[in-house]
């Protein structure tokens, strides 16, 4: 064996080593630091409202139907004129998403005419019970309202060309790719 | 009580407790700091955090690791000797910790140095424990009546063997420019012209620092437990607290070889600012036996494992020969200087 070599590699792999103990940690510290997601990362759903408060569901059950695994359960109602839910005459009067079932496909948020259902990059749902596991509207409706204004904004039209609804009309990517 | 103390040996032995009392406190604590120590650097060699719920920092994970290990359950193997399976780990922390008895961990301000015993053959005293040490991990794997540990205690027992040769003769190239066997007066000869003896003896402190490694059973010497081969070398079957103290054991070990590289080849507490604040020479060895420390944990983190057949023949071929090498072209050195002078 070559002295030199063998000396040569003993000092190059130290030198490697140091080199990787002042490198960023690629650990997480999960629980108390925040996982970062991919943007289209296929979580936990969420409803959505419009930015005066309303919900966009207008409980027409397409999602349910969409969906592969069963998992989602849509009873609608007859808005109150006085006091609207919804835009539309019907709104979701019940919501309910069994999380045990779904298998995250995203169909129900393609599904939606409203995009009123989406998927968010939150996971960690873990619970004790399946009765806890069966989402509804107290779980499932957007309650950061911050976050619920960017996504009907400039951020989700970005990023998501369906929520720009009527006005971006012309610019949907299936015209816009042709 | 003052009648008691009036006897100068009572005395004696009551200040010796006392000192050898705090000595092993001492020592046990660093060793659960230098695991976390441990922990932590080789988590950040390979990009990991290392140790973080326990404490801040994971400060007190070597504290929930003690209490883990005092509630397992001790297991003895039903063929295993009972008598040497229980006092295997015992010799080896023992040995361990009596190498402290003589390692001066500073001078006072007098010149005399801060250890518990001022043994004029300190370098032979330490040597020997080292020795006695692998009597603990040889008596472990052998009374465990089990393949896995008997393969390791008799790895241990022959790299020991192999290494210590060559540890020997590293020594005596410091012995022979320091003229004395004396820890405290090794550090004296050294602070005297200020010439650490890593300089004129760097072959001698490569010979050394190599073979504490192998002595230490540290990686890339790590064969009496190499996990991937033997399970877990020599204490596969040991459980619970022996199963600890078998880790007090080699991590005490680890400590002993880097005061010991300190004292002989660093200059011991020698350091700036001496004249200003003389307990300096404590902070000044703590800082370069943690360098040393450091050095081996990055060692662990850098060198694959060693073949066996590799190992004798690096023991025997390099290490031997260029230890003896080293010893002549010392002595020949010193005597011809001697003789100019």
């Amino acid at each position: 064996m070559n002295l030199f070599e063998a000396v040569r590699g003993i000092v190059v792999g130290h030198a490697t080593t140091l080199k990787y103990l002042f490198r960023k940690k690629s650990t997480i510290d999960y629980p108390r630091e925040p996982y970062p997601h991919p943007e289209r990362f296929r979580g936990v759903h969420e409803l959505r409202k419009y930015d005066d408060g309303l919900e966009r569901c207008i409980g027409c059950e397409l999602c349910a139907v969409a969906c592969p695994a069963n998992a989602i359960t849509v009873i609608g109602a007859e808005n109150d004129p006085a006091k609207p839910t919804s835009p539309g005459e019907r709104y979701g009067y019940r919501y309910e998403i069994d999380m045990l079932r779904c298998i995250f496909c995203g169909w129900c948020e393609e599904a939606c005419p409203t995009d009123a259902i989406v998927l968010t990059p939150r996971f960690d749902i873990a619970d004790y019970t399946r009765d806890r596991l069966v989402f509804g509207k107290d779980k499932l409706l957007v309650k950061d309202q911050f976050m619920q204004h960017m996504a009907n904004t400039e951020s989700a039209v970005l990023t998501d060309p369906g929520v720009a609804a009527p006005a971006a009309e012309p610019a949907q990517p299936a015209s816009g790719a042709a | 009580m003052n009648e008691l103390l009036a006897d100068p040996w009572t005395k004696f032995a009551l200040v010796v407790a006392i000192k050898s009392g705090a000595l092993i406190f001492i020592v046990i604590t660093s060793f659960a700091y230098l695991m976390l120590f441990e922990r932590k650097i080789l988590a950040w060699f390979q990009m990991r955090l290392g140790p973080i719920w326990c404490g801040p920092w994971g400060l007190l994970q070597p504290a929930a690791d003690a209490v883990k290990l005092v509630l397992k359950e001790d297991l003895t193997p039903a063929d295993a000797d009972p008598l040497l399976y229980r006092f295997a780990p015992a010799i080896g922390v023992l040995t361990a910790v009596l190498a402290y008895a003589v390692i001066p961990f500073g001078t006072f301000p007098d010149g005399s140095p801060i250890a518990i015993a001022d043994l004029n053959v300190g370098i032979l005293f330490v040597l020997a424990a080292a020795s006695l040490g692998v009597y603990g991990i040889a008596l472990g794997g052998w009374a465990s009546q089990s393949k896995w540990p008997l393969l390791g205690a008799i790895r241990s027992t022959a790299q020991m063997i192999s290494y210590e040769l060559a540890m020997g003769l590293s020594f005596i190239g410091v012995l022979l420019l320091a003229g004395t066997t004396d820890l405290g007066g090794i550090t004296a000869a050294q602070s005297a012209h200020h010439l650490w003896f890593v300089i004129p003896q760097f072959v001698g402190f490569l010979i050394y620092f190599i073979t504490a490694t192998a002595e230490t059973n540290r990686a890339p010497f790590d064969l009496p437990e190499a996990e991937t081969e033997l399970v877990a070398g020599f204490h596969t079957e040991y459980s619970s607290l022996r199963f600890g103290t078998f880790f007090v054991a080699e991590y005490i070990n680890m400590i002993t070889v880097s005061c010991i590289a300190t004292l002989l080849f660093l200059g011991g507490g020698d350091g700036p600012f001496l004249s200003a604040l003389p307990y300096l020479s404590v902070v000044w060895f703590m800082l370069k036996v943690s360098f040393f420390l450091f050095v081996l944990i990055w060692m662990r983190a850098t060198l694959p494992r060693l073949r066996y057949d590799r190992l004798m023949a690096f023991g025997w071929k390099v290490l031997l020969p260029v230890a003896v090498l080293n010893v002549l072209v010392t002595a020949t050195v010193v005597a011809l200087w001697k003789a100019n002078v």
